[in-house]
Formats: structure tokens, C-alpha cells, sequence
């Protein structure tokens, strides 16, 4: 009944990393395929600051991240993935002040890429300042191991 | 001009830093660890790189088309090519067009070679009617 992934990893891959921890990302939910995820508004997270509202840039990385939960939700289970594409389509002005949730659906998933939609809204996703549309590589990591991107390419300059 | 990101506060919690070369700005983004997404490899965030890049087209829209208010995102779309590593980050913007109302942007970042980009951007923004 209670998967060890859903519990425990899931909530730790939502704000386990040194920039979701930054953030201030939080683990908010799974409910059947969809899965959410919080960032409390903060005054150091403000894009314009004659308006107030969150970071565009921010809304685009809650929205990569969530849509990364989703993909392992498909996967029921870790494996390493990679975002290869998103669009972010911001349909309004988010309220100034106030935190953001996003939620993310896999809706189909093949050997090599899973494809994903996310919103991003207040209060309800039937209202939302945001949505993406997304695809993921899984899989990605090629056969790359610990500390692989700490090693210089063959032929790069030292 | 320059000093624009600095009064952003996303751009300054990123430490995003502006360098002119003529009327282009390269935008850079130091490494700190905070940037981090993936600890094992260990790679940048994704959204890190991605709001790097919509500063950096913000930057140049406000730069080239100056109005009252900021450029606002319509739409932006990132390829993430490369792993990102943890090193810094740079990154520049085209402006392919800017009518009265919408500016279309093209913008890559890239680390140790700029031919060897680790993202792209492709953007619109919603220009401000009124010049300042």
C-alpha cells in the first residue's frame, strides 16, 4: 500500500537538491498520476519589482521540476532523466504575493521520452498563470557515472 | 543600463552579472553550488540555465527597445542540449524581430565553448506601448 518511493523518495526529489532547497521548493502531493509541487513567494524571488510577482525564469524551473516528479510517478520509480525540451506559455500575471503551485501529468510515456503537460496557478489549475508542455529523455544518463561531469572532455582546454 | 539585473532580485539571487560587448550583452551566471540540480553527476538545474536565458532576452529587449515596463514572456521555449556543468555559464540574445507590441528572441547559453551551446531559447515578449 505505502511505496517507499511515493513516501519517501518522491518528497525528497521535489526540494532534496541544492537548487530546489534554495528555492524553497516543496513536496505538496500525488493524486492518482498527478503530482504537486509548492513555491512559497519570497521577496528575493521577484522578477520586475515594481510588480511584485515571481520570477518568470522561477515559474519556468517550478515547472521543469514538477513535470520531472511526473515522469518518475510514470516510471514508478527513479531512474535518471533529462529534460530535452520545454515551452512555457504564461497566460496572466501571477498575484503578487503569493505562493505558486504546480502539478504535472505524464501522459505518455515510451521506451526513451515521456511527454508532459504542467500548470501553474494560486489556487486551481482551472485558473493558471502558466502551463508547459515538455519532453523528457529517460534514462539520460548515457552510462554516465558519479562525479561525470567533474572530468574534462578528451581535447578540452585545461 | 548595465546595472538593469541588479535591481531585479531573481537575477541578483541567480548572481547573474551583465558584460557589454558593443549594443549585446553577455549575461554571466558564476557557478555557486546553489545551482545545482543534479548532485551526482553533478549538473546545473535545468531552470537555472532556462532563467538565465529569459534574463539575458529581457536584458536585450530592455536594452535595444526601451519602454516603460519591463518586457513581459509571452511564450519561451528551452532545448537543453547539454549537460550543464559545474562551471559558469554565459549567455547572449538575438532580437529576430520587435514590433510595436511583440518582440521575438532567439538566445543560447553556453560554458567553456561558445560554438558548444548547453541551451537555447526561443521567446516572444509583450512590449510596453509606451517609450520611455
Amino acid at each position: 500500500m505505502s511505496d517507499p518511493f511515493l513516501t519517501q523518495m518522491l518528497p525528497q526529489l521535489a526540494s532534496g537538491a541544492a537548487h530546489t532547497h534554495a528555492l524553497g521548493f516543496a513536496y505538496e502531493g500525488l493524486e492518482g498520476d498527478r503530482v504537486r509541487i509548492r513555491v512559497p513567494w519570497r521577496a528575493d524571488l521577484v522578477g520586475d519589482p515594481h510588480t511584485g510577482v515571481l520570477a518568470g525564469g522561477l515559474v519556468t524551473t517550478l515547472l521543469d521540476h514538477v513535470g520531472g516528479l511526473a515522469v518518475w510517478v510514470a516510471l514508478k520509480g527513479f531512474q535518471p532523466i533529462a529534460t530535452l525540451d520545454l515551452r512555457v506559455d504564461y497566460m496572466r500575471a501571477a498575484a503578487p504575493g503569493v505562493d505558486l503551485v504546480a502539478e504535472a501529468r505524464c501522459y505518455r510515456l515510451t521506451r526513451h521520452i515521456a511527454f508532459v503537460r504542467a500548470w501553474a496557478f494560486e489556487v486551481s489549475p482551472e485558473d493558471p498563470v502558466a502551463a508547459s508542455q515538455a519532453a523528457y529523455v529517460v534514462n539520460s544518463d548515457g552510462g554516465r557515472k558519479l562525479g561525470a561531469n567533474l572530468r574534462r572532455e578528451p581535447g578540452a582546454p585545461a | 543600463m548595465t546595472a538593469l539585473l541588479d535591481t531585479l532580485p531573481y537575477a541578483r539571487f541567480l548572481g547573474l552579472q551583465t558584460q557589454l560587448d558593443g549594443d549585446d550583452l553577455i549575461i554571466v551566471m558564476p557557478f555557486a553550488d546553489r545551482l545545482i540540480g543534479n548532485p551526482i553527476l553533478p549538473a546545473l538545474h535545468g531552470g537555472s540555465t532556462a532563467a538565465l536565458l529569459e534574463m539575458t532576452a529581457v536584458a536585450q529587449v530592455a536594452l535595444s527597445y526601451p519602454r516603460l515596463r519591463l518586457p513581459r514572456p509571452i511564450n519561451v521555449t528551452v532545448a537543453y542540449l547539454r549537460s550543464g556543468k559545474p562551471v559558469d555559464v554565459l549567455a547572449r540574445a538575438r532580437i529576430s524581430k520587435a514590433g510595436r507590441r511583440v518582440a521575438h528572441v532567439l538566445a543560447e547559453a553556453w560554458q567553456d565553448d561558445a560554438a558548444n551551446p548547453i541551451a537555447s531559447l526561443t521567446a516572444h515578449f509583450l512590449l510596453d506601448d509606451d517609450t520611455e
